[in-house]
């Protein structure tokens, strides 16, 4: 909007000079020196006008962008910390919920470790049995055995169905960091939207008040030297890139290729 | 056989540390970061080091490059289990002495796989 209102700020400026620069050229050619100089005041005078008047719409313009980014997004109770604090909350409830699921499976192992175990064990007595190789009396301790391994089996069991329920229960996680996780992506492409539209103002002003900057030297992406302090960037999310592995398969070849 | 786990995240501490269980290694240690962990393993005497990559305070990179500085850990068999996998790191790794790479995510069978193999050449 403001660009628009400055274009025809603009034209309206021009069409002003050249029935000036006109008049003059006039006044010159009639001889008029005196007169011409005077034009030349009022040339001055409406550079003047239209760069005060442009300034002003500019800073207003300006103070709006700034305004939008809202100072309170950042520092001490801002929709960043905010954000941070939710992010916390995220790490928080998968930390619980890893360790929960790997209690879980802690408690559960031995269970069907026992019922695997004892069950091995009881059917070679069992296989005996049935080739008529039990003495009797070892026969009795067999049936003594299965019976307190059924029993127990039972209760191993029920405790396995709750300890798998549970398990499942503890991957709820999933739905409570997903909402979070989404309301933080939406105020960071806000925040950035933000910070574009201000960019996109204070390049208005340096090109209505004509100011130039010296080349910033553009921040290069450290090349790290060969082999020297190659930096960790955590896990990469685009694995079709060139430069990324994309299974372990790949890293055992690249190994290999490197005579590993 | 020690083996010394190094993560800043307790939960993969225990993942790998539950999977070298299952694997008949039950003597491990646990450290959150390289700076911790060096002084473990020059004090100790752990037969085998796990470490991630990404961890604040010393990465497991440079944890690797000291160990091999180190005259009296330089022959420590090294595996790095880490989401790094851009190819330039993994070609870093190699250069800087580990034994062997696990990418992140990885299963039970990749980590059973690659600390066989390291054994295999460490004995063979």
């Amino acid at each position: 909007m403001a660009g628009m209102n400055l274009d025809n700020e603009n034209s309206k400026f021009g069409a002003e000079i050249r029935d000036l620069a006109e008049n003059m050229l006039q006044q010159l050619e009639q001889g008029d020196v005196g007169k011409a100089v005077a034009l030349v005041n009022d040339l001055n005078q409406i550079r003047d006008r239209t760069l005060y008047d442009e300034i002003g719409r500019l800073t207003r313009a300006l103070h709006e962008a700034i305004k939008n980014l809202r100072v309170d997004s950042v520092g001490a109770g801002s929709e960043i910390e905010n954000a941070t604090d939710k992010l916390a909350y995220v790490l928080e409830l998968t930390d619980k919920s890893a360790n929960r699921t790997m209690d879980l499976v802690d408690a559960a192992t031995p269970l069907a470790t026992d019922i695997h175990d004892r069950a091995a064990e009881l059917s070679v007595r069992w296989k005996k049995f049935l080739n008529k190789e039990l003495k009797p009396d070892e026969f009795r301790t067999l049936t003594k055995d299965i019976n307190q391994f059924l029993g127990d089996s039972t209760d191993n069991s029920r405790q396995l169905q709750g300890q798998l329920s549970d398990i499942v229960l503890a991957q709820d996680f999933q739905d409570l960091t997903g909402q979070v996780i989404h309301k933080v992506a939406a105020l960071v492409r806000d925040v950035e939207a933000r910070l574009v539209n201000l960019v996109v103002m204070a390049g208005k002003v340096d090109s209505i008040t004509g100011i130039t900057h010296a080349d910033i030297p553009e921040v290069k992406a450290e090349e790290p030297k060969e082999g020297e302090n190659i930096a960790a960037e955590g896990p990469q999310i685009d694995k079709s890139s060139e430069d990324v592995v994309a299974s372990q398969d790949d890293v055992d070849d690249l190994l290999s290729s490197l005579g590993f | 056989m020690k083996i010394l786990i190094v993560d800043d995240f307790s939960t993969m501490r225990r993942i790998v540390k539950n999977l070298l269980r299952d694997l008949g290694f039950t003597n491990t240690a646990e450290a959150d970061d390289g700076t911790t962990a060096l002084p473990m393993l020059q004090n100790g005497d752990f037969d085998f080091l796990v470490t991630d990559w990404n961890m604040p305070g010393m990465t497991g990179l440079d944890l690797l490059k000291k160990v091999r500085a180190d005259d009296r850990l330089k022959n420590l068999p090294v595996l790095m289990v880490t989401a790094e996998a851009k190819r330039d790191q993994i070609v870093a790794a190699a250069q800087a002495g580990v034994n062997g790479y696990v990418v992140k995510p990885f299963t039970a069978a990749v980590l059973k796989e690659k600390i066989d193999k390291i054994f295999e050449r460490v004995e063979g």
